[in-house]
């Protein structure tokens, strides 16, 4: 029951907060719309039980990614165009549209085997023993990743520096 | 008398031809007497070993020589000869074309002094002369086929001799084209009868048309088929426009080539297939009625034809019309049953033969004369001439006896074949007799105001250009190497009705006096005296005015003058307006649009898709990203659908 | 009613579908950049919703990966536009033709 609740406000939060990021023509407020829709993610993630990934999500996405772009947006501040509309607007609500619809007939259509109950155990340990643990797991995914967040530091400084 | 000398009678003018186009004119150019000596040594030759033909086909049984024939190609199982068939009817031509030929070419040193095309001119006679004896030695079609072609394109190199004149290149094409058609007929004719019997050989073919074996329409049509071959090279009815013309060429040539040899070739092919033609009565009517409509239509012409070349050219027109008149009368004769057999097969031939022998010297005779008119007068214009009898008493001369000749006078030459073609005519096909007596009058008519307008009266002054080089004052007579041949070829108008050919070739024998006691003779004679007299009145004694005449009859005179208009019928008519914007406009427009249409159009279509198609590379990234997500969208839709 | 897998899957297909509208229709490049991010969220809370009815933890995992790349991705991404801006004093997208016929 709770969770039911739970879920509805979340999800209509979430998705309106997307409709504004999307239609807002101040990018300013699309940006903190953009902010409210990771914590309502993240508050969804709770509503799985998937405790570390929605501390992660507050993390990474509100607490470096959010604010990257905020930069970003003051650094390129438009005064008068904002966020305008492009000209693709309609045939893109009709593609949003008709993928909606393919996947909801989707997900509608299929059998998708039986519902499990949640666990509230934390998934910290399951993670770290899935990832480290077993017979390698995903270590050699992991370090990969890590080389590539090198890779983009060092981009993302070569691109911008002064010449 | 072996075979091979047979070839070296048309073999030697191609000798004489290869020696002059490949050796002295590259090489020699600056000595060009040596190309006139080259031909005249040529066929001098022939011309003996022609006469000594003459007199071996005299003797012998039949008046056949039998000869050998070769085989030349093979191809699949079909064997092509050649051969050479003497008989008295290629006697006869034989001396007729190697001793005119060799007459022309000793005048054309003189006629063609100092012309820078002096060898070219050589060797192209000597080239025609060998196509024209080939030709008559033939003894299958194909063979002669081959030098009935040397013989058109030997007309046309000449008629076009000095190409750098338009009037000259657009006779010479139009001579060649119009020939052309009625070769096309000869062809068709020529596969026909292979197609049909097997064989190219003339004696079998004339074998089976005697005995009926190829009989019927095949026969018609193969008949008509040589006849169109024959009327195009001899200038009949409908294919005559194209001889006139061919007065653009030197005098020489058209006293060789279009007054005595090729276009005689024409009724020289009707004869010698004379078999095939009297057994298909619709195929010797055609020839007939040509023949007979020709003459008294180019003759017409002749009576208003101001250049004096234009009125012996219509005059050949309308002989060899009497030659063809000839040969139809007593094929018809034939055809109808009522004569028949080797004799009336042989009479047929000699009709026509012995009228072509005839006109072949008095022709002659009359164009050289022309030629020395005009080398005298810079022009052949004969209104602009006048009172040349006082200035060239022996070209006056010579050319009085030629014209008395062409008019049919006893006892010239003229007389006795003119007769003998009236005397068939009369019996088988009396309408064309009709028409044909009265040409005598137009005949006699032409020719003697021709005589008048040129010699008679006072000096016209000639060309309006100063005739310049000679230093005389007025025109005067022609050279020794101009007059000598035009004696010859005098004697032999005069005489040549004498000689024992018509008796070779099969004809009915005639007596010299006895002739005269025929009334058609008298007709005819009376006929020719008269045209004699109203031309003395009209241009000899001016008694009546020659333009009041032509204004009461102006309607008349503009058609005679216009030619009937047969110039501008196929011209303007049947080829621009028919052919040129016509069919051909609609097979160009076709080929412009349609065909190359298409191919531009792929083009086109191509770079009109590739302009439509490049604005999807806007450069805008959105839209390729629109792009992609709906190919996901069809895939998924396909998956879908599909499994 | 509980609250099914079908839920979240409709959930998730509604937050993209919203993404994807921003991402093919907005000007701002950064606009366009925070679009994307709604639809990796999105993308998230797939992986997660089978993790959690599957009864397997490797979507959380794939998930960590995905917020791993999803920050290099906009770390690059912002990278590019702010060089953009220098030498074009704009973030408009339809500008940025260069590659057109």
């Amino acid at each position: 029951m709770g969770m039911q609740v739970a879920f509805w406000i979340l999800a209509v939060v979430s998705v309106g907060a997307a409709l504004a990021v999307v239609l807002l023509r101040n990018v300013f407020r699309a940006a903190l719309f953009l902010v409210l829709c990771f914590f309502t993610v993240a508050g969804l993630y709770v509503a799985m039980g998937a405790d570390f990934l929605a501390g992660a999500q507050v993390l990474i996405y509100v607490g470096a990614i959010a604010v990257l772009i905020i930069f970003g947006i003051m650094l390129t501040r438009d005064s008068q165009e904002g966020s305008p509309s492009g000209r693709l607007r309609l045939p893109a609500v009709l593609i949003g549209l008709l993928f909606l619809v393919t996947m909801i007939f989707v997900v509608i259509g299929t059998d998708w085997g039986a519902v499990a109950e949640v666990s509230s155990e934390p998934t910290t340990t399951a993670i770290a023993e899935a990832i480290f643990g077993g017979d390698g797991g995903f270590v050699l995914a992991f370090e990969i990743a890590a080389a590539l967040l090198l890779a983009a530091i060092i981009g993302a400084i070569v691109l911008v520096r002064d010449k | 008398m072996p075979a091979e000398v047979f070839l070296a009678i048309f073999l030697l003018p191609f000798f004489s031809f290869a020696v002059i186009a490949f050796v002295i004119r590259p090489f020699l150019n600056s000595r060009p007497l040596l190309s006139w000596y080259m031909a005249i040594a040529a066929i001098g030759t022939s011309l003996v070993l022609s006469v000594w033909a003459f007199v071996a086909v005299s003797g012998a049984e039949h008046h056949v020589l039998e000869m050998p024939n070769y085989q030349w190609l093979t191809i699949g199982n079909t064997v092509i000869h050649i051969g050479v068939t003497v008989d008295a009817l290629t006697a006869a031509m034989l001396v007729v074309v190697t001793t005119v030929s060799l007459l022309v070419q000793i005048y054309s040193r003189e006629y063609m002094r100092g012309d820078a095309g002096f060898c070219r001119y050589f060797a192209f006679m000597s080239l025609f002369t060998c196509s024209m004896l080939g030709l008559v030695l033939a003894d299958n079609l194909l063979f002669m086929f081959l030098f009935w072609e040397g013989v058109g394109l030997c007309s046309y190199l000449l008629i076009g001799f000095w190409f750098h004149k338009p009037e000259a290149a657009k006779a010479a094409m139009k001579a060649f084209l119009v020939t052309r058609l009625g070769d096309f007929g000869f062809m068709a004719a020529v596969v026909l009868l292979y197609a049909k019997t097997g064989t190219f050989d003339i004696g079998e073919l004339q074998h089976l048309a005697v005995t009926g074996v190829l009989g019927g329409s095949v026969l018609t049509w193969a008949a008509i088929g040589v006849f169109s071959g024959a009327a195009g090279k001899s200038a009949q009815f409908p294919l005559h426009t194209w001889l006139p013309d061919a007065m653009e060429g030197p005098t020489p040539v058209s006293a060789l080539i279009h007054a005595a040899t090729m276009v005689a070739a024409g009724v020289y092919l009707v004869a010698r297939l004379f078999p095939l033609f009297s057994s298909s009565l619709t195929a010797i009517y055609v020839v007939a009625i040509i023949g007979g409509f020709t003459a008294i239509f180019a003759a017409s012409m002749g009576l208003v034809a101001n250049d004096i070349k234009r009125v012996l050219a219509y005059s050949t027109i309308s002989q060899l019309g009497y030659m063809m008149l000839g040969l139809g009368a007593v094929g018809v004769g034939m055809a109808t049953g009522h004569i028949s057999g080797e004799h009336a097969l042989a009479l047929g031939a000699a009709v026509g033969i012995f009228h072509l022998f005839t006109h072949a010297f008095f022709k002659a005779l009359l164009f050289l004369g022309a030629g020395s008119v005009s080398h005298a007068s810079g022009t052949f214009d004969m209104r602009l001439m006048g009172g040349l009898r006082k200035a060239m008493p022996w070209t006056f001369a010579m050319f009085l006896i030629g014209s008395l000749s062409l008019a049919g006078i006893w006892p010239l030459a003229g007389f006795w074949s003119k007769e003998a073609i009236l005397h068939e005519s009369l019996q088988y096909v009396p309408v064309l007799f009709a028409l044909g007596l009265i040409t005598v009058f137009m005949t006699a008519f032409y020719m003697f105001r021709a005589i008048f307008m040129t010699f008679a009266g006072e000096y016209r002054g000639g060309a309006p250009e100063a005739h310049g080089d000679h230093g005389h004052h007025g025109p005067h007579e022609s050279p020794k190497m101009m007059l000598v041949p035009m004696g010859v070829l005098t004697i032999l108008a005069i005489c040549a009705g004498w000689l024992p050919v018509n008796e070779l070739l099969g004809g009915e024998p005639h007596s010299f006096f006895g002739s005269l006691a025929s009334p058609l003779a008298w007709a005819s004679l009376v006929l020719a005296g008269a045209g004699i007299f109203v031309a003395y009145a009209i241009y000899g004694r001016k008694w009546l005015s020659a333009t009041a005449i032509g204004r009461r009859f102006a309607p008349v005179h503009t058609m005679l003058l216009r030619k009937y208009w047969f110039d501008e019928l196929y011209e303007q008519l049947f080829l621009m307006r028919f052919l040129i914007n016509g069919f051909f406009g609609v097979v160009q427009w076709f080929d412009e649009h349609i065909v190359d249409g298409a191919v531009n159009g792929i083009g086109a279509v191509t770079v009109a898709t590739g302009t439509v198609v490049r604005k999807l590379e806007s450069g805008q990234l959105q839209a390729y990203g629109l792009a992609i997500f709906v190919g996901v969208l069809v895939i998924i839709a396909f998956v879908f659908i599909f499994t | 009613m509980a609250i099914g897998l079908e839920h979240w899957l409709i959930l998730s297909a509604v937050l993209f579908a919203i993404g994807l509208y921003g991402v093919l229709a907005k000007r701002n490049a950064v606009v366009i950049l925070m679009s994307i991010e709604i639809m990796l969220s999105a993308v998230n809370i797939t992986m997660v919703a089978f993790s959690r009815y599957g009864q397997y933890i490797t979507g959380q995992i794939f998930v960590i990966f995905i917020m791993v790349v999803a920050a290099a991705e906009v770390a690059i991404g912002l990278a590019l536009i702010i060089s953009i801006y220098r030498r074009r004093k704009s973030v408009d997208a339809e500008k940025f033709d260069m590659m057109k016929w």
